[in-house]
């Protein structure tokens, strides 16, 4: 009886630490899931008109932020060019980067993008609240934000997180 | 106190001297804006308790990470555009959350974290307290009592090989 109380405690405590385990602390919650996406007026990659966020709005889309520079980038585009395969709507933000690198990159490991937008100041994934690519946002057809996944996209995420969200979607 | 327990003292008050460390050089001005001397008394206490997210255990005022650069070069263009510190605040966690700030807002979510400190030291003091008190309470009642010789021989019997 004595020594349940500080048993009970550890256990407690024991859990807790075991559930710390289990969670990366670089997963910040990203306080714009379930907002409207933020607004942009850029410039588009070879094509001569601007893209606002009114325009990923009507069906659902994948918004990527990357670089031509970006090591986890490389890890995840394989998977983001068969998502593209498969039919689904992925928009390239180009994270402070060059046209002529992105260009290069793009032609080199494939281009998975229906259309790259140059965030070469990097002041869309500011408001976006990126701090590190790759990042990619979920969008409902309303452009709202449903997801965010930070690094690199994995098949397990898009399974077991974003295809379920986007299922019952019209795309 | 013995050689031990000064040992043991300075032990333990060695990180304190770390924390007594004198700050890293202020990161310059960035942005070409004039702040007077007030201005940048505000930018340099709004960079201090604002988390560089990249490396998350610094503030921005200590980190170079780029992302450091660009929100320190951010609170620095809004206080030159006559934004208070909360509006700046307030632009943060819109975009990376209350964990952007190294004094996390008192809510609902962050009750425990506020009061929990104060809680666990009522318990530990509520439990030293009577322990104090049975230790005096069994003092006061239990003379010592005589041993019993036979019961003492029997054990240094069993003792002996």
């Amino acid at each position: 009886m004595r020594f349940l109380i500080p048993a009970a405690l550890l256990v407690v405590l024991l859990v807790f630490l075991g559930i710390g385990l289990t969670r990366d602390p670089r997963e910040v919650p990203s306080p714009l899931v379930g907002k409207p996406a933020p607004a942009f007026d850029l410039a588009l990659l070879g094509e001569p008109q601007r893209y606002t966020q009114d325009d990923l709005k009507g069906r659902p889309v994948l918004v990527n932020f990357w670089a031509s520079w970006c090591a986890g980038c490389r890890v995840e585009h394989p998977l983001l060019v068969k998502l593209a395969g498969e039919g689904v709507e992925i928009i390239g933000m180009d994270y402070k980067d060059t046209d002529e690198a992105a260009r290069q990159w793009l032609q080199r490991h494939g281009n998975p993008y229906r259309r790259v937008v140059l965030d070469a100041q990097g002041t869309a994934g500011l408001d976006w609240g990126v701090y590190g690519v790759p990042e990619t946002f979920v969008l409902d057809a309303n452009g709202t934000i449903v997801y965010k996944q930070i690094g690199p996209m994995t098949e397990q995420a898009w399974t077991e997180k974003i295809r379920p969200l986007l299922q019952g979607q019209k795309s | 106190m013995s050689p031990r327990h000064w040992a043991l003292t300075l032990l333990l008050a060695l990180p304190m001297l770390a924390a007594a460390q004198p700050p890293a050089e202020e990161p310059p001005l960035t942005v070409q804006a004039t702040l007077d001397a007030g201005q940048q008394e505000r930018y340099r206490r709004l960079i201090h308790e604002l988390r560089c997210l990249v490396c998350q255990n610094q503030t921005i005022a200590d980190s170079n990470a780029p992302l450091a650069q660009d929100l320190r070069s951010q609170v620095e263009r809004q206080i030159a555009e006559g934004r208070s510190d909360d509006d700046i605040r307030h632009y943060m966690t819109a975009r990376y959350g209350d964990f952007v700030l190294y004094k996390p807002p008192v809510q609902r979510n962050t009750v425990f974290l506020w009061v929990g400190p104060f809680l666990l030291l009522l318990g530990a003091l509520a439990i030293a307290l009577r322990q104090l008190l049975r230790r005096r309470d069994t003092a006061a009642i239990t003379p010592a009592a005589a041993p019993d010789p036979q019961a003492l021989q029997k054990l240094l019997d069993e003792d002996r090989p």
